[in-house]
């Protein structure tokens, strides 16, 4: 099978993105010819990363403008690039930005588009993919008729292919397409933390709940997250009372999230918190209730008082 | 301000879902059907912004007769009226946006709100193809939301910690996140009663959707159990603490 399967990348600090990679990886393990989209800063940067993962062909524009998002102007410069490379399959990373730009791309060509896909396969003409549905309770297989076909991509889930640095991508320039003046990006704010880590990408998820009593003590979560290099989370709980934004919560309510390691500290284990975490790949609970809930989907559970064991916890990753 | 809520009955996340025989769908006898959880802070945050800024609140869904429940309930949470597109069959994105633009269409519409999610299948695919199809600007997942004019400020949070602020000239498709205006109301007794008296209109779909189902549902299975898992030993709470490090490390290999 020679089909171009092309893969919408991500950029971030001259470097593919974590999810970018994965869906390269998915890519090529598909045996297609794989074609990669690379766009702002450090576009061209990155496309040696996306050849040593398989790309035959970079697609790249490294104008500026497209560090600031404008869905029309990116949904464009991608269409010219699917329709020029007659892709069967387009890969996109499942972030904020890539499903706003697939399920726009899948509309204009009247295209299946399947969500937050957690596996991809060749099926004769056409393809399949694997998705959870019911907030993770089932698995779907979906097939998905007609060229091209897009997929968003979980993040997080599938792996990594070993980088091969003798594979090399021939970089393209691709024109940059119309914006759209109906819709502004007035700011970007970066939030103070942006050292941390993102919780939907992150490898390690460190999640707090109302066991910590009050917002004094997320000091805890933080320290823990730190020592785990790995992101802070809240439940929906921690979230209500204030002590954290909205956007730390995991949960039916929150972000879905597949880390290789989740540590819940003071959750109970509500249903709508587990269908955010209970794919991940290991779950680590902490609690001073051997019978809270969260034991049952977790691989190490621990029953102490978090005041005492997270501390000692730390202590002990940074020896 | 006339605003357009896109509303989906989906299962309770509390409910048990169980694969039927043929393994391509679940069992709905028992499966309590609601109005998608953040469909109702899209419906509040559009009831909010009419009540400041006059207009109507109608709300839209796809669906089956029984949809017609949702739809009687978002009337009791801020909906001034209803518009049923009765149709089972369209279990695709494609076909379901497309089915909502063609209605969307025909009614006055400054804004249009989806939500994030419903519980059963997709994320957020809905939105930006209802965006493309009317034409029309779209943000997907905003936590906050001002209405000015003939514009909208919102913003958004994306991954990498950033947070997005946009204007928007409308009409718009904006998908609201949750919480975008606080938590959504509660149904009271009043309330519901007046919604008994406010008009539902069921219309059948416009358009060849059949021709537009490009996704098929060949199996469902459950994800794999996951592996037993283990009380982690120690006296105290720092053997705890040791005993598990050396289990990350050495046995899931995680750190
Ligand atoms: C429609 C809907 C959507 C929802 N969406 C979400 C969502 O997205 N995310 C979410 O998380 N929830 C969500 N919920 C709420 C959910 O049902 C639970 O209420 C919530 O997850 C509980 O949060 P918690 O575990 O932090 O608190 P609690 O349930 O109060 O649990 C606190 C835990 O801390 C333990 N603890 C207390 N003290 C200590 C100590 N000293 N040391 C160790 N452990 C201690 C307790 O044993 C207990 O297990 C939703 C609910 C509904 C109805
Ligand atoms: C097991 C299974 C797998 C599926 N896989 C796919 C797939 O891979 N690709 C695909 O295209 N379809 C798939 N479907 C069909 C799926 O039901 C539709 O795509 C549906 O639109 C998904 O809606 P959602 O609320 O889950 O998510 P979204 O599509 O993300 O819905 C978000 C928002 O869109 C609006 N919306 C969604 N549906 C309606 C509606 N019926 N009426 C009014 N507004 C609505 C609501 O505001 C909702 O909150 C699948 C269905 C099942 C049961």
């Amino acid at each position: 099978m020679s089909k171009v399967i092309l893969v919408f990348g991500q950029v971030r600090n001259s470097e593919p993105t974590r999810p970018t990679l994965e869906c390269l990886s998915l890519a090529a393990g598909l045996g297609g010819d794989v074609h990669c989209i690379l766009l702002g800063t450090g576009a061209k940067a990155a496309a040696a990363a996306a050849g040593h993962q398989g790309a035959s062909q970079v697609w790249a524009n490294e104008d500026a403008s497209f560090d600031k998002w404008d869905l029309a102007a990116v949904a464009n410069t991608v269409d010219a690039a699917v329709k020029s490379t007659g892709a069967a399959l387009v890969l996109v990373p499942a972030t904020t930005h890539g499903k706003e730009l697939a399920g726009k791309l899948a509309a204009r060509h009247s295209a299946a588009l399947a969500s937050e896909v957690i596996g991809v396969s060749a099926d004769g003409d056409g393809f399949k993919a694997v998705r959870p549905v019911y907030s993770g309770k089932v698995r779907a297989t979906v097939k998905l008729s007609g060229s091209p076909v897009f997929a968003t991509v979980r993040p997080n889930v599938l792996d990594v292919a070993a980088a091969d640095s003798s594979k090399t991508a021939t970089v393209n320039d691709l024109a940059a397409g119309q914006g759209d003046s109906r819709i502004q990006l007035v700011s970007v704010e970066t939030k103070g933390d942006t050292g941390a880590v993102d919780l939907s990408e992150a490898r390690v998820v460190v999640a707090g709940g109302r066991g910590l009593k009050g917002p004094e003590n997320f000091h805890l979560i933080d320290g823990l997250a730190t020592a785990f290099n790995g992101a802070v989370g809240a439940s929906r709980m921690v979230v209500d009372a204030g002590w954290k934004e909205h956007r730390y919560q995991v949960g039916q309510t929150g972000k879905v999230v597949t880390p290789e390691l989740y540590v819940a500290v003071g959750i109970s284990g509500a249903i709508q918190h587990l269908v955010g975490m209970q794919n991940s790949g290991c779950i680590v609970a902490i609690n001073n209730n051997p019978e809270a809930p969260i034991f049952k989907v977790a691989d190490y559970g621990v029953v102490a008082d978090l005041f005492e064991f997270v501390p000692k916890l730390a202590e002990e990753l940074k020896a | 301000m006339n605003i357009i809520a896109c509303v989906r009955q989906t299962p309770d996340t509390e409910t048990v879902i169980k694969i039927n025989g043929a393994a391509n769908g679940i069992e709905l006898d028992g499966v309590k059907l609601v109005l998608g959880p953040y469909d109702e802070y899209a419906l509040e945050a559009a009831a909010q912004i009419k009540e400041k800024s006059g207009g109507e609140v109608t709300a839209v869904t796809v669906g089956g007769e029984k949809a017609a429940e949702t739809l009687r309930h978002c009337l009791a949470v801020g909906a001034d009226k209803a518009v049923h597109i009765n149709d089972s069959g369209a279990d695709d994105a494609l076909a379901i946006a497309t089915a909502l633009a063609n209605q969307i269409k025909k009614l006055p519409h400054d804004l249009v709100f989806v939500s994030n999610k419903g519980t059963d299948s997709d994320r957020g695919a809905v939105g930006p193809m209802l965006g493309e199809l009317l034409g029309l600007p779209y943000v997907g997942l905003v936590t906050e939301i001002e209405v000015e004019g003939g514009s909208a400020t919102v913003s958004r949070d994306v991954e990498g910690g950033a947070k997005e602020k946009f204007k928007v000239t409308l009409p718009a498709v904006i998908c609201a996140q949750k919480g975008v205006r606080g938590e959504p109301r509660y149904a009271s007794l009043p309330a519901i009663m007046k919604a008994k008296k406010k008009p539902i209109e069921t219309v059948s779909p416009e358009g060849d959707l059949a021709s537009l189902r490009k996704v098929q549902v060949e199996k469902l299975e459950y994800p794999p159990a996951r592996p037993p898992g283990r009380m982690v030993p120690g006296e105290s709470a720092a053997d705890k603490a040791k005993e598990l490090v050396r289990l990350l490390r050495s046995e899931a290999k995680v750190i």
